[in-house]
């Protein structure tokens, strides 16, 4: 943003200030997150940068906590992440079915009552996580699913539905409904023409609104934390309990490798947004 | 006949009218199968569990279950002397039957909710009953603790006869209702949770009016630079968006300790002495810096939607027919980004006055927010209908704010991204 030569020095002024103020946020936004980089290559067991980090001194970094966290005795990680994993998978496969018929359903013009569907649909996402843990709680704990891996999968379903249902709903209206129709018309039976017509037409939202859920359930500790017995500790769960107690540099260790996940999850969104934009541009 | 006539027929022979109706109805029914699971999904585990939370946090059985015999004889008994014998020969009969099944001891409690001391009088009558004899009832238990003389103890059980009660509310406002009936505030020194839903109001607003205050900037800046600068400043937003709260907040422990990097660099610049560097963590302070960090984002992308489709000529109009920059932002650019800030300041008002996760790893003692005290009461003190009655409280106040926020700005008007 280059300003024009006839820019009065006040605004000129201005102008850089306000530069300089987005500079400071942008930075107050992502710099936290590189901190945690170079501390979990420590050599040592304190959470500081050392004299000899400073100096770039090899010795001082080792990848002893990436040791730790992988080989560590009596370590946790390795089953967290394989809990983590399994119910995040079901929770977006569940997401992603029920949410993306909801979301067909609610997009056809016939649909009674679309208001209040719709906001009971994505009411667990305006109800505060703690309320949503309780209710959740109570059910699995009546129907006597608390402290499964089902009860927990069924949980993160109900969170991570709403985000598929509005990432849908959003690709659908920009939907050609003429184009179901011309198939029909031509034979094709409702399963077909949901399949090799509307799906891969619909698929970056579904994929998108699955990123979400899956986002959701794999960093989802407020529900967990209610739900979780010792055989289902997820990651969320090892980080809160290590956090809380000992903040230790595997923890660090495994937060690098969650940042690496987040920034793979981020190319992936990035790409399908951009392909669904050159989509609905073509549609129009 | 003239109807008769006037109807268009298909070619099935039915009425053309009939024969939309009913493709319509049909059409009604495929679009509700299609919502139907995921709406039945919902109802049954996450609608009927919060009606069951209501419920739960008015429920008052317990006491009246365990003294049925009691109650029914209590109801012609004004509660102004002591009453009759048969009320005293039905409290014997239930209580026996209590301290033969070995639950005195929850009734013992809850009565001692209701009056202090209540607890050593009963514990002293589940041991002298058993010598009890037949008749006179009256006398018996009088004689067993002076106590049962004063007709406040009994008032006390009558007040408990209701199978509900609205006291877990009360208490969630540090109130009471006391021995005459009346609502009244718990002394000054236990008025806990009032501090709490106070200060949750006061971070949630603190922190959404940061966010909007340094996301619009950095928001106007993504929406007018060029789309090559813009996608990789994006990255900057996006980026913390997408990862973990917990590594998040982890980063914000290491960077706000004592010997963190926030203190050297005060130290370095010389703000504070080495030997005296202030506690950033576990307080208020924390849990600001570190949920305005977490938050910004989620006010960054509804407002960049927005301002994204406002046209730079707008400005250019504004200016070019003689405003200057500060007029022409107040008047045309500012009014146009309403829906955004409307809908970032939903959201992060709404996340930040449940959010739980930030408060307990950095907040310590003064930075503990009222979602602390509902897992406290889930988690630690099985006070499972006060935690309920507190969630809901909280909930009723999101709904509130939503309702207040769909009346000013409508919630159609949300854009998320």
């Amino acid at each position: 943003m280059a300003l024009p030569k006839y820019t009065e020095p006040h605004y000129r002024i201005w102008h850089y200030f306000y530069l300089f103020v987005c500079g400071c946020v942008f930075f107050f936004l992502i710099a936290p997150l590189f901190v945690i980089f170079p501390l979990s290559f420590n050599a040592e067991e304190f959470l500081v940068f050392t004299d000899g980090m400073k100096r770039l001194d090899p010795d001082a970094f080792s990848l002893r906590w990436y040791n730790d966290m992988i080989y560590g005795t009596k370590n946790p990680w390795g089953l967290a992440a394989r809990n983590s994993f399994i119910i995040a998978i079901f929770a977006t496969l569940g997401s992603i079915i029920l949410g993306t018929l909801a979301a067909l359903g609610l997009s056809s013009r016939h649909m009674p009552y679309k208001g209040l569907i719709m906001a009971i649909l994505i009411s667990p996402m305006i109800v505060p996580l703690i309320i949503s843990g309780v209710a959740i709680f109570f059910f699995m704990a009546k129907v006597g699913l608390a402290a499964t891996h089902l009860g927990i999968i069924l949980a993160h379903i109900i969170l991570g539905t709403p985000f598929v249902v509005i990432t849908v709903t959003a690709t659908l209206s920009g939907f050609d409904h003429s184009i179901t129709r011309a198939a029909s018309s031509l034979g094709s039976s409702p399963y077909n023409t949901f399949m090799k017509i509307t799906l891969p037409l619909i698929l970056p939202g579904v994929i998108s609104g699955g990123l979400f859920a899956f986002v959701t359930s794999f960093d989802e500790v407020v529900v967990v934390l209610f739900l979780a017995g010792l055989d289902n500790t997820t990651i969320p769960i090892q980080m809160w309990t290590g956090l809380r107690e000992q903040l230790s540099p595997t923890i660090l260790a495994v937060a690098t490798c969650l940042i690496v996940l987040s920034v793979l999850i981020l190319l992936t969104a990035e790409l399908l947004r951009r392909r669904s934009e050159r989509l609905r541009g073509i549609n129009r | 006949m003239s109807s008769e006539t006037g109807k268009i027929l298909t070619t099935d022979g039915i009425p053309l009218e009939e024969s939309l109706k009913q493709s319509e109805k049909k059409n009604k029914i495929k679009a509700f199968l299609l919502v139907a699971p995921l709406l039945l999904f919902l109802i049954i585990t996450y609608m009927i569990p919060i009606g069951d939370m209501f419920s739960r946090s008015i429920d008052d059985k317990m006491v009246t279950n365990m003294l049925p015999k009691t109650y029914k004889a209590m109801e012609n008994w004004d509660g102004k002397e002591l009453p009759p014998e048969e009320v005293f020969e039905a409290f014997y009969l239930d209580y026996k039957i209590l301290v033969k099944n070995k639950t005195a001891g929850k009734l013992q409690t809850q009565l001692n909710y209701e009056k202090n001391g209540f607890k050593s009088v009963l514990k002293k009558l589940a041991r002298k009953q058993k010598k009890f004899e037949e008749g006179n009832y009256k006398e018996q238990i009088m004689k067993v603790h002076k106590r049962w003389r004063n007709v406040e103890y009994w008032r006390a059980i009558k007040r408990r006869a209701p199978s509900y009660t609205y006291s877990k509310y009360l208490k969630g406002i540090d109130m009471y209702s006391n021995e005459d009936g009346k609502i009244v505030q718990v002394s000054e020194d236990r008025r806990i949770h009032r501090i709490l839903w106070i200060r949750t109001v006061e971070v949630a607003f603190f922190v959404t009016l940061f966010c909007f205050l340094m996301a619009y900037p950095i928001a106007h800046l993504l929406a007018t630079l060029p789309m090559k600068y813009s996608n990789l400043l994006m990255i900057c937003v996006l980026l913390p968006f997408w990862t973990s709260l917990l590594v998040r907040t982890a980063s914000w422990m290491i960077l706000l300790q004592q010997q963190g990097i926030v203190n050297d660099f005060f130290v370095w610049i010389g703000l504070v002495a080495d030997d005296n560097r202030p506690e950033m963590m576990y307080n208020k302070t924390g849990t600001y810096v570190a949920m305005t960090q977490i938050l910004l984002p989620f006010m960054v992308l509804p407002l960049y939607s927005v301002m994204k489709t406002i046209s730079p000529s707008l400005m250019r109009a504004g200016k070019s027919l003689g405003a200057t920059p500060a007029t022409a932002f107040f008047k045309v650019y500012f009014p146009l980004t309403i829906p955004g800030i409307g809908a970032g300041c939903l959201l992060v008002f709404i996340l930040a006055i449940g959010y739980y996760i930030t408060p307990a790893l950095v907040g310590g003692a003064s930075g503990t927010l009222i979602s602390n005290q509902i897992a406290y009461h889930m988690k630690s003190t099985l006070d499972w209908s006060f935690a309920s009655a507190m969630g809901l409280m909280l909930l009723t106040g999101v709904l509130v704010i939503y309702w207040i926020y769909n009346k000013l700005v409508g919630v159609d008007n949300i854009k998320l991204g």
